[in-house]
């Protein structure tokens, strides 16, 4: 049996990263997730990896493309300010095809906010943050072991869609200390990579690009990237935690430390008799609608719960059966919902108040 | 019959689609002339601009990577990195490289990063139509300037490769020139020497050539020669900056 192991959020990110077989990080020093390139700048030594102190998130993400293009398992990590810096980058990932993982470790916005926990950044992340038609795998933990078990998992979705895929953490998630059993390395069958810039040694020359001079070839590209996302919806199951949904009047949702607050709102209402569930979504892109519309055709209600002021509740609302009631309760800025609060909305939607 | 002069092997059949009189073309030739000579073309991996040359991969046989605008040196330093044996070249132009870019450059060549960056300084944006580059000397007339450069209230052209000579790390750092016979025979010694010291794994080097954009400066293919021999060499004079490895 494995060890459990103490350890912060971040740290457990970077050493399943590494686990994973990440030997390239590059990063900008950003709290809440400094832990990140502290603990990758001791570890890729040891394992022979690369490690890099970027000039800035923008040098940080294309020293990703870089490496991605040449078939590393790279990743980076920054906060909600650091991200919006990355967007450009990730756009151009997204249109050249190329698996790479970035985590975010969101912090109070807009501007330059607050280092508080705050997750204002599902449109950026969940929608395409940068410019063009594109989208990235979203994960979203909610604790440190599954921080560290979607880590490795996100490597191999990266590699299998070569896609970029991010972690969407928040400075709960990622500051808390936990026990944790580290994950093993994956033994899935992964696909070759055989569009990788190795040197054109007898095969003809291979290009990394986004760029197409005529607009067929645009076109070409962006049907792909959507052939990819159908096959990835298709394929993937986007995941959710279901907590005692299926008695369940009211379904609290909410990803990440939003989702773990429920849990323990729900568990607390249970004690009182009252019929409330959590859908706590591990996937935010593709999202889980099925689960969502699964509970809502028989009848439950939702309260959608963010350290946001409503961005997944769209996801929900167009995901749900027609005439579902949907409410919600958010709040940002680096304050976590109010337990009472929720729990006074929850019985409140019980009471057809 | 003997043949004494032919296209470079690691040149693609496909007709450059620069202009006429345009310094790319000839700084491509020398790229592969090289690549053919050292025998790089199987490990070189190039990384391609915004600008112009943004469709280089279109014209070399080797391997080739995108960059967005300025990343260059960043994306050049995740290739290499990734893969040390690869021999990895950054090709840029001025808006490119000493504007959008300038972080990117100067931070890789601080990490002495084993990278070849390849700077063509022809003093205009050429691609979105003769904007005033970070090199556009004082005076000089721009789409973005025109009255002339303003150094009041526009700047100074930029040295670059004055400017990443006073860095501790690049190994070697030259400005040469496209302008002339002579000059390019000159700048093919150099750009060897820069290939050299990469393939010797000996660092940083950075080739800077003064190049003609006839189109941009609404002048023909020769009058741009000589105003690049009257007027941008005297503002970037010609020579090695930095020479760590005089014996390469």
């Amino acid at each position: 049996m494995k060890n459990k192991l103490l350890m912060k959020g971040n740290e457990a990110m970077a050493e399943a990263a590494i686990i994973a077989g990440c030997r390239c990080y590059f990063g900008y020093p950003i709290t809440p997730q400094n832990e990140v390139p502290a603990y990758m700048s001791k570890r890729m030594p040891e394992v022979g990896g690369v490690f890099i102190q970027s000039e800035s998130e923008i040098s940080a993400i294309n020293m990703v493309f870089g490496a991605a293009a040449v078939g590393a398992r790279v990743m980076t990590s920054s906060s909600s300010p650091g991200i919006s810096l990355k967007q450009e980058g990730l756009s151009y990932i997204a249109g050249a095809h190329l698996p790479c993982v970035i985590a975010n470790v969101q912090r109070a916005g807009p501007g330059l906010g607050g280092i508080g926990p705050a997750q204002g950044d599902y449109f950026q992340a969940v929608k395409g943050g940068g410019h063009g038609d594109y989208h990235m795998i979203v994960l979203a933990p909610s604790s440190v072991q599954e921080t560290a078990d979607l880590t490795v998992e996100a490597f191999d979705l990266a590699d299998i869609y070569r896609i970029a895929v991010m972690i969407l953490s928040d400075a709960v998630v990622g500051q808390t200390s936990e026990p944790v059993v580290l994950p093993s390395p994956s033994s899935k069958v992964l696909p070759k990579k055989d569009w990788i810039l190795t040197g054109a040694k007898d095969r003809p020359p291979r290009i990394i690009r986004s760029y197409f001079t005529n607009e067929k070839e645009i076109f070409q590209n962006n049907e792909l990237l959507q052939q990819k996302y159908r096959r990835i919806k298709n394929e993937v199951t986007a995941r959710c935690e279901e907590f005692m949904c299926d008695d369940a009047e009211v379904i609290i949702t909410g990803y990440g430390t939003s989702g773990r607050l429920a849990k323990s709102v729900a568990v607390n209402l249970r004690k009182q008799n009252i019929k409330v569930g959590v859908l706590r979504p591990v996937f935010l892109w593709p999202f889980p609608e099925e689960r969502f519309f699964y509970y809502s055709s028989k009848g439950k209600k939702f309260l959608v719960v963010e350290m946001s002021y409503g961005q997944m509740l769209e996801d929900v609302r167009l995901s749900v059966a027609e005439k579902t009631t949907v409410e919600f309760y958010g709040t940002s800025g680096g304050y976590l919902p109010d337990e009472d609060k929720i729990k006074d909305i929850v019985i409140r939607m019980v009471k057809n108040e | 019959m003997n043949k004494v002069f032919k296209k470079p092997d690691a040149l693609t059949d496909k007709i450059f689609s620069y202009c006429s009189g345009c310094g790319h073309g000839i700084i491509h030739r020398l790229i592969a002339e090289l690549l053919d000579e050292m025998d790089l073309t199987s490990k070189a991996i190039g990384v391609a601009p915004v600008g112009c040359a943004v469709t280089a991969y279109d014209f070399f046989k080797c391997d080739f990577c995108e960059a967005a605008h300025g990343r260059a040196a960043a994306v050049a330093t995740g290739i290499k990195r990734a893969k040390p044996d690869a021999f990895v070249f950054a090709y840029q132009g001025d808006g490119d490289l000493a504007a959008i870019g300038l972080a990117e450059t100067i931070h890789a060549a601080n990490r002495g990063e084993q990278i070849t960056v390849i700077f063509v300084n022809n003093s205009v944006y050429g691609m979105t139509g003769g904007q005033m580059a970070p090199t556009t000397l004082k005076d000089q007339k721009t789409t973005t300037t025109p009255l002339g450069r303003n150094v009041l209230t526009e700047g100074w052209p930029l040295k670059m490769a004055e400017i990443i000579a006073t860095l501790e790390a690049p190994s070697y750092v030259v400005r040469c020139s496209v302008a002339g016979p002579k000059e390019i025979l000159d700048a093919r010694k150099h750009l060897k020497k820069a290939f050299r010291i990469q393939t010797e794994k000996k660092g940083y080097s950075f080739i800077e050539f003064l190049s003609m954009c006839p189109t941009n400066m609404g002048l023909s293919p020769l009058e741009s020669l000589n105003w690049i021999k009257q007027n941008l060499t005297s503002y970037f004079p010609l020579g090695i900056y930095k020479d760590r490895y005089p014996e390469v």
